[in-house]
């Protein structure tokens, strides 16, 4: 198990560029089968702001060809996805002449982060109380409580979120109602700063973890019932282990790993669901950016958020495949 | 028989209502409430329509931002039994709002899977039987879209083409929602090709439409129930996460428009709670009852789970 078989390596490759160049491409036809012309919009938006636009005419023409879609379709295709490769997306149309790239580097470290912090803890608390509740030794309080608490599974972050927002925020005022920092603070490496951000960051974290963990607690409860019925989990009791010990070392060890590869299927859903939160809470992350876009009809901005987060997503799709193995030495790589 | 005339354990009285019931697992109570649920969020829509005055929901219909029956606004109006459940910023009452929004929700979400699922069977089957070149391409290309989030692609096209009809929402999420199904079916026709009963039914002479429709469909039942109810939920979460970002049928109300339309008028810092609260509340109720099915269902095909609750 040292190595990956290089039949399984390649499949993956094959399926990761394929669900990168597919999205891509469904990106890039989507907006143009519509009626809507982007250098009819470009005009509209400085038609609003000087008033009226004389020649404009020729100014479409322009915008065209700086736009590029004068050319021919198959052109303007290979140079798109030329330009996707290398994350270049052209210009916002709504914040004329920011690169997109920028405004989506801005954006990036933001969603990482939350999506990061969010994701460890209800990793930890959602296999834990998944354990929990098949354990024996398990207080009686604690099985009746765990799948009570496990109805919020079902429901999205954005609604926890709202409840979150109302109670925490705009009833009693203990956390910031919208935002990632303080108005007043200066971004940079200060106290006032990192806890001002922990501060914002906190509800929309909160709001993730509390529909979240409840994911991995079912995974975990099916995997604790199956890990209980083997011989090693019996053997272990028969020698007299502690419980406790039983539990973390012989039955979590072992239910664990598979969870892993739930997340795989998991985490286009998990970045979906926090795009919608770091809208309502007008976090600055790649939510914000895309509601704004959304708004704006700044296509450049929304293609591009659209594809990185599809990226982000097979990318982690691709990764835990391949790692996986190495993490439980028990699965091989299969070559379908 | 002498063990059997001693008064019986409760274990052994339970054993034995199962018994009588002839041990239906599909009569579970998670099963029954979550479908109860689903129910009545089904009757609110059939029911408001015949004895509620839907003309509320047009804009303006009545004194905006009035709180529910036994509440006070800011403005220190109380609430009326004309809305009993209040009214929105533009003067629309929420009773009629939701009576119209949640059925609609409902829809999209059936709809949506109703479809990927037919195609899911459809694919599922034909990759597991034909095999080859048609097998490769089915499963490379489910293995594909299963990791594009529908959410992001919707979005593209919703803002490129505006407006959209409920069902037309439905047909672009299940786009998306068939990849699941048509996994699950594969993999199962796989195993279930080498089981003895299929081989026995071939040797036997019977057609291919007969060992997938009668032979193999009836044990991938409860599998694909639970695969139909988790992807109604995707199907609701997606239509809701585009209405909540401004997208999605504009004419009709929906549970998530109306939840981005308060978000957008500060209905949080009003204290206007049951503005975003009602449809909040009731898309929780909605999840919650396909949670619940689920559940059910999983307690239906895996009968390792039923002992122990």
């Amino acid at each position: 198990m040292s190595r990956i078989p290089r039949d399984y390596l390649i499949n993956r490759l094959v399926t990761l560029v394929l669900t990168v160049l597919i999205a891509a491409t469904l990106i890039w036809i989507i907006p143009r089968l519509s009626p809507v012309d982007p250098a009819e919009i470009a005009l509209g938006r400085m038609a609003a702001g000087a008033g009226a636009v004389e020649n404009a005419g020729e100014i479409l023409e322009t915008l065209r060809a700086q736009m590029g879609i004068d050319q021919p379709l198959i052109v303007q295709y290979f140079k798109y996805i030329k330009g996707v490769l290398l994350f270049d997306f052209g210009l916002s149309t709504a914040a004329f002449p920011t690169p997109v790239s920028a405004l989506i580097a801005n954006a990036l470290p933001w969603t990482l982060g939350l999506m990061l912090i969010s994701l460890i803890i209800t990793f930890i608390i959602g296999n834990l109380l998944g354990a929990l509740m098949v354990w024996e030794k398990t207080p009686r309080l604690w099985k009746v409580a765990i799948p009570a608490a496990m109805v919020f599974t079902s429901i999205p972050p954005i609604l926890s979120g709202l409840l979150l927002m109302w109670i925490f925020a705009a009833t009693l005022g203990w956390f910031p109602l919208t935002g990632a920092y303080g108005l007043t603070v200066e971004p940079g490496w200060s106290w006032d700063f990192a806890t001002s951000v922990l501060h914002h960051g906190f509800l929309p974290a909160l709001s993730i973890v509390v529909v979240t963990f409840g994911f991995w607690a079912l995974g975990m409860r099916g995997l604790m019932i199956s890990v209980q019925g083997e011989d090693y989990t019996t053997l272990a009791k028969a020698k007299g282990l502690k419980p406790r010990y039983i539990l973390y070392k012989y039955m979590i060890r072992n239910a664990i790993l598979p969870q892993i590869t739930a997340f795989a299927l998991k985490i286009g859903l998990l970045i979906a669901g926090q795009v919608l939160v770091e809208r309502i809470f007008a976090y600055n992350g790649m939510g914000k950016l895309l509601y704004d876009a959304i708004l704006d009809q700044d296509f450049p901005v929304i293609q591009g958020v659209s594809y990185v987060i599809i990226l982000m997503t097979a990318l982690s799709v691709f990764i835990v495949d391949l790692i996986y193995p190495f993490i439980d030495p028990r699965v091989r790589h299969e070559v379908a | 028989m002498a063990e059997t005339l001693q008064t019986p354990t409760r274990a052994e009285k339970r054993q034995a209502r199962r018994l009588r019931r002839f041990d239906n697992p599909w009569l579970n109570p998670k099963l029954i409430w979550g479908v109860a649920l689903l129910l009545g969020i089904l009757l609110l829509g059939l029911i408001g329509r015949m004895l509620w005055n839907l003309d509320l929901v047009f804009t303006g219909s009545a004194t905006l931002k009035l709180p529910p029956v036994g509440f006070e606004n800011l403005r220190k109006q109380e609430g009326v039994w004309d809305f009993p459940l209040g009214t929105d910023g533009s003067g629309r009452d929420m009773l009629a709002l939701i009576i119209i929004g949640a059925p609609n929700s409902l829809f999209v979400g059936l709809l949506a899977s109703l479809i990927g699922m037919s195609t899911g069977i459809v694919l599922g089957f034909t990759a597991g039987f034909v095999g080859g070149r048609t097998d490769d391409v089915i499963r490379v290309l489910s293995d594909v879209m299963i990791t594009i989030p529908p959410l992001l692609i919707l979005v593209v096209f919703q803002a490129s083409f505006g407006d959209v009809s409920l069902t037309m929402m439905a047909l672009l999420i299940a786009g998306f929602v068939w990849q699941s199904p048509t996994r699950l079916i594969r993999a199962q026709v796989l195993s279930m090709k080498q089981s003895g009963y299929v081989q026995m039914a071939r040797l036997s002479g019977a057609s291919t439409g007969h060992i997938m429709f009668r032979e193999m469909m009836p044990n991938l039942v409860p599998y694909l129930f639970g695969s139909f109810i988790a992807n109604v939920t995707t199907s609701i979460v997606t239509a809701v996460g585009l209405e909540v970002l401004g997208l999605g049928p504009q004419r009709i109300p929906t549970l998530g428009r109306t939840i981005y339309e308060a978000i957008n008028a500060g209905a949080l810092i009003q204290n206007l709670w049951w503005w975003w609260g009602i449809p909040t509340l009731l898309l929780a109720v909605m999840f919650v009852g396909l949670l619940l099915i689920n559940l059910g269902l999983d307690e239906v095909s895996n009968p390792r789970l039923r002992k122990l609750s």
